[in-house]
């Protein structure tokens, strides 16, 4: 079944509260998927810096003296923050690619959750109530981030197969249906050179998404392809580190609702995911609708909105 | 006035209260606050008594009604008035997919849009909505009326049967088996007694008629292409 809820900030003023409202969004949505939950939040970015975050079953051991022994590798001054099962690096950017080297030789049970500028990503097998508690999802801030609740259908119940996928720098993405045709998409993006790690049909979206993103399409461009490539049903919604946007499957059979203020732009899988927000009230609520495109970026004017079928 | 707060007294209260009540009550009038996009609220209803829901819900709002008017004030989720017998539900707001699948009679009014699928095999019902549906809409369609004030999306009617669907903006497309037909006076009297009272003021001379060219009822190997 799946539940998924997103949220973009267009009052930066409430960016101290994006973790706190997005955690009760996701709580909400704990009878859609109760085996896992996760969240991206796209928070600070120091400058000069990527922001790689890694989990492992045996932090303690793991994470100890890690930032040392990378910075090692890297010639350069690594930061570390743990939290949990999970832990925050920061290497100077543009050195993603050796530190995904260097990690598989002096950690190889660690794994990479996310990189990029802003992106962090947490998530873990466990109700989302105690997924959230354990990394403290409350407390964080940031301009947007997306959180997904569990059912599996399509792989393991496991850390590796929750959502959200990241597969590009600040890229993620999380779903809710199943893909048909994952398994030949996975070999045909393998062989482009694109990074997948799990058998998981939701990985494979994230990654088509990215490999379409790397041969110069927009968000919004890649996703419309992803109507004519992607077989099965699918929610999408996906972030990147300026930008939100939803797409359903043309037969738009799992649940959408989304809801804009002046302040944000809010994606749930029920309404009553969005039950709780500051102003629904009088917010404009609708369904999204089947086989289009919706697009948000801080960068541009608001709410461009592109049919796509 | 009955006044039930779902948030501070739970979901199985309210349906079995409202479900306890018989055609003699003399509770005929509840009001449900904080929704809050409950499921399966007000479903299994069986006498004359009026629930209005103050705000919007979720799943299966007023499944399986008999003789109750439930009234929502909001939106409703997938799955309204689903299967409904008789009686009639009224939302303010517009309906996720499948609103009032199966329904086998009684009155369903949506007064915003409904989304894909409305009026899935339909047995009996009547549904108004004032604005637009959305794609697969009336599939399998058995029997009742679904009259739509705005547009209809894509595949309408797909495998129909005796269903009758009035449209007075335009069709995305039809369905198999689906196609205009003729708008006879009779036709005429149905459309204007259902947008009385749906409430609705649009004339049912703007409207066209679509049905069944029961080509599909049966298998014929020469209608294969057609399925």
């Amino acid at each position: 079944m799946c539940g998924i809820v997103g949220l973009f900030l267009k009052d930066q003023s409430l960016a101290p509260q994006l973790g706190n409202m997005l955690t009760e969004m996701l709580i909400t949505m704990t009878d859609r998927g109760p085996d896992s939950a996760g969240i991206a939040i796209y928070g600070a970015e120091s400058a000069g810096k990527t922001k790689i975050t890694v989990q492992s079953a045996g932090p303690e051991n793991d994470f100890n003296g890690l930032a040392d022994e990378l910075g090692k590798s890297l010639g350069a001054t690594v930061r570390q923050t743990n939290n949990h099962t999970h832990s925050v690096l920061e290497i100077p950017a543009g050195q993603f690619e050796p530190a995904r080297a260097a990690l598989a030789e002096i950690r190889p049970s660690v794994r990479i959750m996310s990189h990029g500028d802003m992106l962090e990503i947490y998530k873990e097998v466990g109700l989302p109530k105690d997924v959230a508690d354990r990394f403290n999802l409350r407390g964080m801030s940031g301009t947007h981030g997306i959180g997904h609740t569990r059912m599996a259908t399509e792989s393991a119940v496991t850390t590796m197969g929750a959502h959200p996928f990241n597969t590009g720098s600040d890229q993620c993405l999380v779903h809710n249906g199943s893909l048909s045709n994952h398994n030949s998409l996975r070999r045909k993006l393998r062989r482009e050179g694109v990074h997948i790690q799990t058998e998981n049909d939701t990985e494979v979206g994230a990654a088509y998404l990215t490999w379409k993103m790397m041969n110069g399409a927009s968000l919004g461009e890649a996703l419309e392809s992803s109507l004519e490539d992607l077989d099965g049903f699918f929610n999408f919604v996906v972030g990147t580190k300026d930008g939100f946007g939803v797409v359903r499957d043309p037969i738009a059979c799992k649940p959408a609702v989304m809801a804009e203020t002046d302040q944000y732009v809010a994606f749930g899988s029920e309404y009553r995911a969005l039950v709780n927000l500051p102003g629904i009230e009088d917010a404009r609520v609708w369904e999204p609708e089947p086989a289009t495109v919706y697009f948000w970026s801080h960068s541009d004017s608001p709410a461009p909105q592109e049919k796509a079928a | 006035m009955q006044t039930y707060d779902l948030e501070a007294d739970g979901l199985r209260g309210l349906n079995s209260a409202l479900q306890a009540q018989q055609n003699a009550t003399n509770q005929t009038s509840w009001e449900v606050v904080n929704p809050k996009g409950s499921h399966a609220i007000a479903v299994g209803l069986d006498a004359p008594i009026e629930v209005t829901i103050k705000g919007s819900t979720g799943y299966y709002c007023a499944g399986m009604n008999q003789q109750a008017t439930v009234k929502v004030e909001g939106s409703v989720g997938p799955g309204v008035a689903e299967n409904m017998m008789s009686g009639q539900v009224i939302v303010d707001g517009d309906a996720s997919q499948y609103a009032g699948a199966t329904g086998h009679g009684g009155l369903l009014v949506i007064k915003g849009n409904a989304s894909s699928r409305c009026g899935i095999s339909m047995k009996g019902i009547d549904i108004v909505v004032h604005g637009n549906i959305g794609h697969m809409s009336a599939f399998m369609a058995q029997d009742g009326n679904l009259v739509v004030c705005g547009d209809a999306g894509d595949a309408l009617g797909d495998s129909l049967y005796e269903a009758r669907l009035f449209v007075r903006g335009s069709v995305k497309s039809l369905g198999a088996d689906c196609i205009e037909k003729e708008m006879r006076p009779e036709h005429i009297e149905i459309l204007k007694d259902l947008l009385d009272r749906a409430g609705s003021d649009a004339k049912p001379e703007e409207f066209k008629r679509y049905g069944s060219a029961r080509q599909l009822y049966n298998f014929d190997v020469d209608n294969a292409a057609a399925y």
